[in-house]
């Protein structure tokens, strides 16, 4: 964030049009170079989240797997809270549970 | 530098006419394909500078047969006797983009900070990159000082870090552009020394190989107003 934004931000004014193109491009960018569409994108974040509640568990509230890009290359970022690990790692099957604490 | 401009746009062909050259075409590449000539009948050669010659784009009913290896046949004669070879790409990336970078080493990519132009680019880059051509140098066109400096246009910086390519020049928006265009004299040749004539001449200095610095013209702006802007551009956190 720049000064420019800081202040336009204190004022409640937008950003300045740049910072916005720059957050614009690099999402819209970190799609196109990955070639995923969101549907294959949205599979690919349930079924990481469906494995890796196998083993801990996770607030899939919370849990947050998206591109991002930096040097034209780009990453899988998953954010995942772990509410606390599992004493014995479940089975392959069970779907994932949404909201047990 | 014996230098050869190949025009590749054979849908929009436009180099002849920003070169002042276009009432001196006889043959084009298609007549040097097809053999119906020799190459140093369809070169143009430009009045104000001996060393520049244009090999002009043929008919777009070209386009129906054209190939990569066609394209690679004509560099390959031009090579010979030029020690630059410039390829005009066309814009977009389906025939005629391959057929262009079929035939080239290296590559010189041009945009506007726009968000448009510089998603094109990336998507230009990525194709480049998959077909091995390297090194790939970055040009920055129609960049508006003003603009940069009160963060209404992508920054020089923003642009090279998500192209993720060196820069090779910055030309600043200038109307002297459109005055040499209308009259068919390029900007470096009439003794005009506008911003985007300097900004030409810088690069083409650089593909030289000299070392000419890169001032980034938001950052060079003076008095106070620039001052208070670069100011504003402080990152925070």
């Amino acid at each position: 964030m720049t000064l420019r934004d800081f202040i336009n931000k204190l004022l409640g004014r937008q950003p300045a049009s740049a910072t916005t193109a720059k957050q614009r491009l690099q999402l819209v960018l970190a799609h196109d170079r990955s070639d995923l569409n969101p549907e294959l994108l949205e599979q690919m974040r349930r079924e990481i989240l469906e494995v890796v509640s196998r083993y801990v568990e996770i607030d899939l509230e919370e849990g947050d797997v998206s591109l991002e890009t930096e040097d034209r290359v780009t990453a899988l970022v998953a954010n995942l809270p772990i509410r606390r690990t599992k004493a014995v790692p479940e089975e392959a099957d069970p779907v994932v549970t949404a909201g047990q604490a | 530098m014996r230098t050869a401009v190949l025009d590749a746009d054979f849908g929009l062909r436009n180099l002849d006419l920003l070169l002042g050259l276009e009432n001196r075409i006889v043959y084009t590449a298609q007549e040097v394909l097809a053999g119906n000539c020799r190459l140093e009948q369809a070169l143009v050669k430009h009045k104000l500078e001996p060393n520049l010659a244009l090999l002009p784009a043929g008919n777009p009913r070209m386009l129906e047969w054209l190939k990569p290896e066609d394209m690679q046949t004509i560099v390959g004669m031009l090579r010979e006797s030029f020690d630059i070879v410039l390829i005009d790409c066309p814009a977009g990336i389906e025939d005629g983009f391959k057929n262009a970078a079929g035939a080239a080493e290296e590559a010189i990519v041009i945009t506007t900070p726009e968000v448009s132009a510089v998603r094109d680019a990336d998507r230009v880059i990525g194709l480049l990159n998959t077909r091995g051509i390297q090194p790939i140098q970055l040009v920055l066109n129609r960049v508006r000082p003003k603009m940069m400096a009160s963060q209404e246009m992508l920054a020089v910086d923003d642009v090279t870090d998500i192209l993720a390519l060196p820069l090779l020049g910055l030309v600043l928006e200038d109307e002297q552009v459109i005055v040499s265009t209308n009259r068919g004299e390029p900007l470096t040749l009439n003794g005009s020394n506008s911003p985007a004539a300097q900004a030409y001449t810088n690069i083409a200095r650089r593909i030289c190989g000299e070392d000419v610095p890169l001032i980034d013209p938001a950052k060079a702006r003076r008095g106070l107003r620039a001052k208070i802007g670069r100011l504003m551009q402080t990152k925070i956190f």
